[in-house]
C-alpha cells in the first residue's frame, strides 16, 4: 500500500530540485503540493502530466486519486 | 496510418470535436458518482456554461481509450474546442482565478471586474453520445 512519505520520495526523485508535500493516510486517496524547477514556463497540464508520469498505471488503480497542485519555484533572483 | 479500426477511439475523438465544451466524467452532472467529477461539473454549472457530459462508468473501454487519446490518466477530463483543459485540480484553480470563464466564454458569476465576452458559445444540450 502506498504512503504519502513514498510518493514524496517518487516524485522528488523523479523530479531533481523538486519538493513535494503529499498528505493522505489511506493509502488510495492523496493530496500533493510540488513545487519544481522543471515546470518553469510550462502549462498546467504540462506540469501535471509531468508528476502523472512518475506513477504511469498506479494512477486510478493502486492511487485512486492524486489530488494536485503545482508550481514552479518563486524566482529569488533576476 | 491506422494499424487497426478502433471504433470506440473514434466515436471519442468525434465527440470531443463536434462539442465546444465537454466533460468526460462518472456519473452524470446530476449524479456525478465521484468527488472529482462532482466537483468539475458544479464548477461549469456555476458558470452556466452549456457542456455535453459522457458517462464513462457504462463501459471500462471508454476510460481506457480516453485516456489512451488524451494522455491523461485520471477522470474527469474536461475539453474546450477539442483541447484538454484539465481534470479536476486545473478546472478548480481556473475557475477560482477565473481562467476557465475566460475559457469558455462566459462571466464570472461574482468575481469582479466582468471581462467583456464576446464569443458566446453555441447552445447545447448536455448528452450522453456514448452511453
Amino acid at each position: 500500500m502506498a504512503t504519502s512519505e513514498e510518493l514524496k520520495q517518487r516524485i522528488e526523485a523523479a523530479l531533481p530540485g523538486a519538493s513535494a508535500q503529499v498528505t493522505g493516510d489511506d493509502g488510495a486517496h492523496f493530496e500533493a503540493v510540488v513545487v519544481a524547477p522543471q515546470f518553469e514556463g510550462m502549462s498546467r497540464i504540462a506540469q501535471h502530466r509531468l508528476v502523472y508520469d512518475v506513477f504511469e498505471g498506479e494512477l486510478g488503480g493502486s492511487i485512486h486519486a492524486l489530488s494536485l497542485q503545482t508550481k514552479a519555484p518563486a524566482r529569488s533572483s533576476s | 496510418m491506422s494499424e487497426e479500426t478502433n471504433p470506440l477511439r473514434d466515436a471519442i475523438s468525434e465527440a470531443i470535436d463536434e462539442n465546444p465544451v465537454i466533460l468526460f466524467m462518472k456519473g452524470t452532472p446530476e449524479q456525478p458518482m465521484c468527488g472529482f467529477s462532482a466537483r468539475t461539473a458544479a464548477a461549469l454549472q456555476a458558470l452556466g456554461a452549456p457542456f455535453a457530459a459522457v458517462d464513462i462508468l457504462p463501459d471500462p473501454r471508454i476510460r481506457q481509450e480516453l485516456s489512451a487519446l488524451s494522455n491523461w490518466p485520471t477522470i474527469p477530463q474536461l475539453f474546450v474546442r477539442g483541447e484538454l483543459i484539465g481534470g479536476a485540480d486545473i478546472v478548480a484553480e481556473m475557475y477560482e482565478t477565473g481562467e476557465l470563464a475566460e475559457v469558455l466564454g462566459v462571466e464570472q458569476p461574482t468575481i469582479a471586474e466582468p471581462t467583456a465576452a464576446e464569443a458566446g458559445s453555441a447552445p447545447l444540450q448536455p448528452e450522453n453520445r456514448l452511453g
